[in-house]
């Protein structure tokens, strides 16, 4: 026990030194400045997340990373060019790509041009210096319990603030590509996104890396308002270097009859940590909450989905698969809390691993807390190796072992990656997933 | 040279012996029935042949095209041209039927040196063949035997029977599950696919089957080894007197 709170005294000493130091780099002063100054107050209160917070049990960031590395600098011109040629690896066809590097956005390697009729787009940095958006800086930079949370509001350097028109409908799809392009730092970002009432969109947000960059660590945050009758595809894929961070939040308000089709990738990177909380606001909505995660060698992936059914008559469906091997472990954590106003709740929480060797670890935990006595809810969560009888059957059609293992692993990531609609961003997501496979 | 030759075979799992000394012949064009009670080997032979991992040859020898069969992969087997018709095949969720049809037959003449079929020829082909066994294209389009009837799945491996143009083909079981009608166009189909190049091994509890699918031989086979050898005439006399008569032999 004293070995641990000594590593989150040093810790907490650590994020002290490191907000000090990029104090005088942070976008915006006076109200701003104050928000950032109690973000970090609530940061310094709670610490760097451990094992002893129900919350992160599995993902022990105190024992996993340590302490959070000084902020980035500021991206030169050598570093987006750098950060260039992988924004056109990571590009999804015909999508309308917003870049941020090193957590600063990035209009020169942007399609900003591009974007329809109904997209706003500005950067957050623009909105945090501009003293008459106060109110809005504000609202960008909330927070929760959540200590990375806080943590991102107190150090976010950039991000988008994109909103698009009530009644709009958005034909290609918006990607938010954040790269990294520097060694043994950290990034923040902070972004939001805001449908009006009617509005239909697809935003995919991907996280990599350029050349030379490793060791980094990103904390990037995105809060999302889909407005009434309006419906969103969000898609999130982490395909960053191989011995990256990423701790990504996602704060997510669905609208009345309105619908959220969430799905979350992590296919590479040393420890990553997606977290969404996803509130179902307005009567009738409807959300669809699925990812996967692939995992190999000593790679940590933690998935945690928060779904509040905060009034009644909302479907949410969640579907989570994980493919783990070599000494991988995958954590999942999924909560369904129907409050007890909320009734004609309707949910379903589904959580399956893949064992791809014996040292591969997988820790889920489906939870549901209901409040309400009229609902339709439930859970499921299994964990298993490949079937051998399946391996066999394949193998005496002609299928090679390992073409065989492929195959089936294609299918069991394909049930979850189906459920993102059909399209340019299905393609890329089962894309990166291919390439996830023939590395093996 | 005769097509398969399984000579003394001795295998087993899990330090049990199953085959004690089983011999057979094959050659291209004939139909053997391997005929038998519960628990005499049958399907072990049939996953020994086709190389199904667990099982420990301890001795003997089984040579395919005059070639070591033992020191082949399972999917080497099938590239060389075996086929096993499982006798409880399995469901793969996630994956079409043509989907897989197509990789599998693909890796099949990649390794025979064959150029792979491309889409459109592939569709065309296994369209037809789906079509002579009353299969459904609709069928095609679902997940791999996911939610097929016992008759379905059955009907699915005679499908790739045909689509894989194997050689040797051992039919473990066919009948099983399967009611009247289903049997019959199950066995309408494999006679179908006798041919002058291709041999069959059709392994059954009964003569029910053989009714349908004439043999040129049939084997008893009862604890581990082959102990009576005939014509189709033999299956006829066990039907009359069943396997206890084999039962006691050493």
């Amino acid at each position: 026990m004293k070995r641990v709170l000594a590593r989150e005294a040093d810790a907490g000493r650590a994020k002290s030194n490191l907000f000090t130091a990029a104090h005088g780099r942070l976008p915006g002063c006076g109200p701003v400045a104050h928000i950032r100054a109690r973000a970090f107050e609530a940061y310094e209160r709670a610490g760097l997340p451990h094992r002893r917070i129900e919350a992160w049990k599995y993902t022990d960031l105190c024992a996993l990373i340590g302490e959070v590395l000084p902020l980035a600098p500021r991206p030169d011109a050598a570093a987006l060019v750098r950060a260039k040629s992988s924004v056109m690896q990571a590009a999804a066809d015909q999508a309308v790509k917003l870049v941020l590097v090193d957590g600063i956005f990035a209009p020169e390697l942007s399609d900003v041009g591009s974007l329809e009729n109904g997209v706003d787009v500005r950067s957050l940095r623009e909105i945090l210096e501009n003293p008459a958006n106060s109110a809005m800086a504000g609202l960008v930079l909330s927070t929760t319990t959540d200590a990375m949370i806080s943590l991102n509001a107190a150090m976010a350097t950039d991000g988008l603030v994109i909103t698009i028109a009530e009644g709009s409908t958005i034909k290609r799809s918006i990607q938010i590509v954040h790269v990294a392009t520097s060694l043994s730092v950290s990034d923040f970002t902070r972004s939001y996104l805001q449908l009006g009432k009617g509005a239909h969109a697809a935003v995919v947000e991907t996280f990599v890396a350029a050349d030379g960059a490793s060791r980094y660590q990103t904390n990037d945050a995105i809060i999302v308002l889909v407005g009434d009758e309006a419906s969103l595809s969000y898609i999130r894929v982490a395909a960053d270097a191989a011995d990256a961070v990423n701790l990504s939040s996602g704060i997510i308000v669905v609208g009345t009859r309105a619908s959220l089709n969430l799905f979350s990738m992590t296919c590479s990177g040393s420890i990553g940590r997606y977290q969404g909380f996803v509130t179902l606001a307005g009567e009738g909505s409807r959300l669809s909450a699925n990812g996967v995660n692939l995992i190999r060698e000593k790679q940590h992936a933690d998935t945690t989905i928060v779904v509040d059914h905060a009034v009644p008559h909302c479907i949410s469906r969640n579907k989570f698969h994980a493919v783990v091997d070599d000494c991988g472990r995958s954590v999942f954590q999924g909560q369904v809390v129907v409050r007890p106003a909320s009734q004609k709740t309707d949910a379903a929480l589904m959580t399956r691993a893949l064992l791809l060797s014996d040292q591969a670890e997988a820790d889920n935990k489906p939870e549901l807390e209901i409040l309400a006595d009229d609902v339709t809810c439930g859970h499921g969560s299994t964990s298993g190796a490949l079937d051998t009888s399946l391996i066999f059957y394949l193998r005496a059609r002609g299928l090679s072992e390992k073409d065989a293992q492929a195959l089936l692993i294609r299918a069991f990531i394909g049930e979850p990656i189906e459920e993102i609609p059909a399209g340019n961003l299905r393609e890329f997501v089962t894309a990166r997933a291919e390439h996830w496979l023939r590395a093996r | 040279m005769a097509l398969l030759e399984v000579r003394d075979l001795h295998a087993g799992m899990d330090e049990r012996e199953i085959l004690r000394g089983f011999d057979l012949t094959v050659n291209a064009g004939e139909v053997h029935a391997i005929m038998g009670p519960n628990g005499s080997g049958k399907t072990t032979l049939s996953h020994v042949i086709s190389g199904k991992p667990g099982y420990q040859v301890s001795a003997g020898q089984i040579l395919f095209k005059d070639e070591d069969l033992l020191a082949m992969e399972p999917e080497e087997r099938a590239g060389k041209g075996i086929f096993l018709a499982f006798q409880y095949p399995v469901e793969i969720p996630g994956v079409t039927t043509m989907n897989f049809l197509r990789t599998a037959l693909n890796a099949q003449r990649k390794a025979r040196g064959q150029e792979e079929f491309s889409t459109p020829d592939f569709l065309k082909r296994a369209g037809e063949i789906a079509k002579s066994l009353n299969i459904p294209q609709g069928m095609l389009k679902r997940g791999f035997n996911v939610g097929f009837s016992g008759g379905e799945k059955k009907r699915n491996e005679i499908l790739q029977m045909a689509l894989f143009e194997s050689s040797l083909c051992i039919l473990d079981e066919i009948d099983s599950g399967l009611d009247i009608d289903a049997l019959r166009i199950v066995s309408n189909s494999i006679n179908a696919l006798r041919s002058p190049e291709r041999a069959m091994i059709v392994i059954t509890h009964y003569r029910r089957l053989l009714d349908y699918i004439t043999p040129d031989f049939v084997h008893v086979m009862s604890k581990g080894r082959v102990r009576k050898r005939g014509g189709r005439e033999l299956a006829l006399e066990l039907e009359a007197c069943g396997y206890a008569q084999f039962e006691g032999a050493a």
